[in-house]
């Protein structure tokens, strides 16, 4: 392989119901940067139904040309067909770097993509940097957060990586960059396709909004306990304007839906203000908020490693500090 | 039906070390368990046996130790054990260790091949879907819960950001698990005892379908740079104060920041 013939930075740009997914604009600001790093072009490839109207978007998040595939076998999200358009598009363009955001549908497509072109793969990336010879250095941490490991793929192209959201910056959406947009035809392989059929799609999420885009999260873990205590971490989340997050642990014993999990199996957020309640800080919760700006922490266990990442540490039950933190709020208010 | 589980040996990640010349993780010394998502694939696998008599198989590459989780899976009522281990194959990353384990399956017969949707020490969740990719079948990653019916179709059931999709597919297939999906039954006495008189058959490169130049450090596009230990911001203040002093520091504090 002949890695001189690769180049640009390309991104693969989720949607879901036609809504551009935030972990794409996210990927293209970081692209942007290690594309004007190289001096190359960054391409966002964008697959669906009736979604050519968000290319405009894409462009103005740091795309210089978007691709679009626009077609009904790519209108939910299903293996094949969507590994078969992003891997002829990578054959006939030879990108130098592909980025994908660690989704559940990132994580489906990206390994398929990969072994379909033969080449390397590197999950949950939360560092991308261009090194001295033009190399894509990929960090990301390992054995459960306890170490990083900085990854390189020197001979294959592309040099792929997905990234989870909320770790990557948007660049601020500029509406007056100039950009391509590309409908790109695909030679879809039916028979191969139709190995899965879909039966049904169910929404079931009881979270409003997605944590990993909230200013403010209110969270609570074991010490939190049963739904009451999480009724009265919803009041304090009310009062100030914050989404409700929670620790595996209660996202496991059924009293908070799974996307309200923050942590290495969950959502990585990085919000103005945490504040962690009866959470002791399992190393592969705080993988998922430590870069957040500020951390209060509430735990009765003064060793609790949450304290470790906390800028404000109260040793206390948050059974009592929450309800009466709630009240002085809403006092203040008036 | 033949069912072929594919698991791996997994350090504590609590208690894992890194070589501060090589950059590479000791393994020695470190408690070692089945990985938990494998183990709920095992699980999913075992009740098909339960309730159509599949033939379950479980596959591990790795270290000589590895033979440990295959006598547990052996305790927990599989029907075959295979350890797959070779010089030759070390040092792979996700790719190469997807290429030697399809290697491996090419040689035997499978209506469905289950793994566990990640492993602890490495959380990438590509090897199932990879190896699914070498043996050109389809995959369903994510898997909460399946059905069979008897013939020749799985429905299943796969998490989603926001919910949940219901696909139907014909065998062969590939399904990668979630341990929250299922609990996984305890190994039972007789089954221990005998597990160790069991046999785990081993195999070496030389037994698998695959090209040399696709396995072990060889057939890896990526390599490890370096490794190094997270560092940690700084500990700001934690205070032990009663609970009316600490709503007033931190109402303080959140003023400060104009949150409020």
């Amino acid at each position: 392989m002949d890695i001189s013939q690769y180049k640009d930075v390309y991104v693969f740009v989720e949607q879901r119901d036609g809504a551009v997914q935030s972990v794409g604009l996210e990927l293209l600001g970081k692209a942007r940067q290690l594309a004007d790093t190289l001096n190359e072009k960054v391409v966002a490839i964008l697959l669906g139904k009736n979604i050519a109207d968000k290319a405009q978007g894409l462009i103005a998040a740091g795309a210089d040309r978007v691709l679009v595939v626009d077609d009904d076998r790519l209108k939910t999200y299903l293996t094949e067909p969507y590994a078969e358009a992003v891997s002829q598009i990578i054959r006939e363009q030879s990108p130098s770097i592909f980025l994908l955001g660690a989704t559940v549908i990132g994580r489906d497509l990206a390994p398929r993509v990969s072994a379909r072109i033969g080449t390397g793969l590197t999950a949950d990336c939360t560092q991308l940097e261009i090194g001295d010879k033009g190399e894509l250095l990929m960090t990301r941490p390992a054995f459960g957060g306890n170490l990083m490991a900085t990854i390189l793929c020197k001979n294959h192209r592309p040099q792929m990586s997905t990234v989870r959201p909320g770790v990557m910056q948007k660049a601020t959406a500029d509406g007056s960059r100039k950009g391509e947009v590309v409908n790109y035809n695909i030679a879809f392989d039916d028979e191969k396709i139709s190995r899965v059929r879909l039966v049904e799609e169910v929404k079931e999420c009881k979270c409003v909004a997605d944590i990993s885009e909230a200013k403010l999260i209110v969270s609570g873990g074991r010490g939190a306990g049963t739904k009451d205590g999480f009724d009265k971490l919803r009041a304090l989340a009310a009062e100030i304007g914050a989404e409700v997050g929670a620790s595996r642990a209660m996202v496991d014993a059924g009293v908070i839906d799974h996307c309200a999990q923050v942590g290495q199996t969950g959502k990585t957020v990085r919000p103005e203000l945490y504040l962690a309640c009866g959470i002791s800080g399992a190393i592969q919760h705080l993988a998922g908020m430590e870069e957040s700006e500020y951390i209060v922490a509430i735990n009765k266990d003064k060793f609790a490693p949450i304290f470790s990442v906390a800028d404000l540490g109260i040793v206390g039950d948050m059974h009592k500090i929450v309800p009466l933190l709630t009240e002085r709020i809403k006092s203040l208010r008036k | 039906m033949n069912i072929i589980v594919c698991i791996k040996q997994v350090p504590d990640t609590t208690e894992v070390k890194i070589n501060p010349q090589t950059g590479t993780l000791i393994r020695e010394g470190v408690p070692s368990i089945m990985n938990p998502d494998d183990k709920g694939g095992l699980e999913f696998a075992l009740q098909l046996k339960d309730q159509y008599g599949a033939h379950v198989t479980v596959i591990t590459m790795g270290l000589p130790q590895a033979d440990a989780i295959l006598r547990e899976a052996l305790a927990m009522g599989v029907d075959r054990a295979i350890l797959l281990t070779d010089r030759k194959l070390g040092g792979a990353d996700s790719l190469a260790t997807s290429s030697s384990l399809a290697g491996a399956l090419r040689t035997m017969d499978y209506d469905l091949i289950v793994t566990g949707r990640q492993a602890i020490d490495g959380d990438t969740a590509q090897v199932g879907p990879q190896i699914a990719e070498h043996l050109d079948i389809p995959q369903v990653s994510y898997l909460e819960a399946l059905e069979f019916d008897g013939q020749k179709t799985f429905t299943l059931r796969k998490q989603t950001e926001d919910g949940y999709q219901v696909l139907q597919v014909d065998a062969p297939c590939l399904v990668t698990v979630l341990a929250s999906a299922v609990k996984p039954r305890y190994m039972n006495v007789r089954g221990i005892v005998e597990a160790y008189d069991r046999e785990v058959e081993v195999w070496g490169a030389d037994r698998i379908d695959v090209a040399e130049d696709k396995i072990g450090k060889t057939g890896s596009p990526t390599s490890v740079m370096k490794a190094f230990p997270k560092s940690l911001k700084p500990a700001g203040e934690t205070l032990e104060v009663s609970p009316e002093e600490a709503v007033e520091i931190i109402v303080g504090k959140l003023k400060e920041r104009h949150i409020i």
